[in-house]
């Protein structure tokens, strides 16, 4: 076999990234086991693929890019585009109890799941990894303006959802309200 | 300053969001990734793959 330096080998970078790209898959995926089913099929792939990385540059980057290709393209396969919000805010509530108190977070999650895949996934990238604008545009593929209206459009959905007064936020507090308490009996039951 | 209103509501927004992120990223590396990353490395090394503590 050809020998890498395994000293040398980039593939042996890709472990301290994981963390990372569970983060990431998480702004994505609907759950946590869907994320982490994300992450693994793109380790397999960066695995496989590592002749596409070039040396130098920035390897989490390289890696984001292959698992929201393999997001996006997943989904395209199930041939379903998500339409039920509320059941991903409710899904990502359940799994996600207020283990400190902290249910002004769930309800954050909860709206944060309501958003498009791609505005969650700018806000995740910009907002939350600190990737530039530019970065994040290269990641996806699309121009700087893109990522930028994505991400503004996804926080102000985000303060309308969870900081208005109006019907928008009770709604959602009931919704929200609703998902916790069903969760909460089904834990019991099944405890 | 203290009297001030809470941060811009933006803001609150990007700290929640860096904060879930953040959680995540912290998280100790689940040792389903490290096996197969180990089960990769073997396989590239020539298909003699060592029985692995199951």
């Amino acid at each position: 076999m050809p020998m890498n330096d395994p000293r040398i080998d980039p593939r042996e970078e890709i472990v301290d990234h994981i963390g990372a790209m569970r983060a990431f898959a998480l702004s994505l995926a609907r759950n946590d086991a869907e994320a982490d089913d994300l992450v693994q099929e793109a380790l397999v792939k960066a695995w496989k693929n590592i002749a596409s990385f070039q040396p130098g540059t920035n390897m989490q980057a390289w890696l984001f890019t292959i698992l929201r290709n393999t997001f996006y393209s997943n989904r395209r396969k199930r041939g379903r585009e998500l339409s039920d919000p509320e059941g991903i805010a409710a899904e990502r509530l359940a799994e996600k109890p207020a283990h400190d108190g902290r249910l002004q977070m769930n309800e954050f999650l909860a709206a944060f799941a309501t958003l498009p895949a791609e505005q969650r996934e700018a806000l995740a990238l910009v907002g939350a990894s600190g990737f530039s604008y530019e970065e994040a545009a290269g990641m996806c593929g699309v121009k700087v303006g893109t990522i930028k209206s994505r991400a503004n459009r996804g926080r102000a959905r985000l303060i309308e959802l969870l900081h208005s007064e109006d019907a928008g936020y009770s709604d959602m507090t009931d919704q929200v309200t609703t998902a916790v308490v069903n969760a909460g009996l089904q834990g019991r039951l099944s405890a | 300053m203290h009297q001030n209103e809470k941060p811009p509501l933006e803001e609150q927004i990007t700290e929640n969001l860096r904060r879930v992120y953040q959680q995540r990223v912290e998280e100790e590396v689940p040792d389903r990734f490290r096996d197969l990353l180990r089960m990769l490395r073997e396989q590239d090394q020539g298909g003699e793959t060592r029985d692995a503590d199951e």
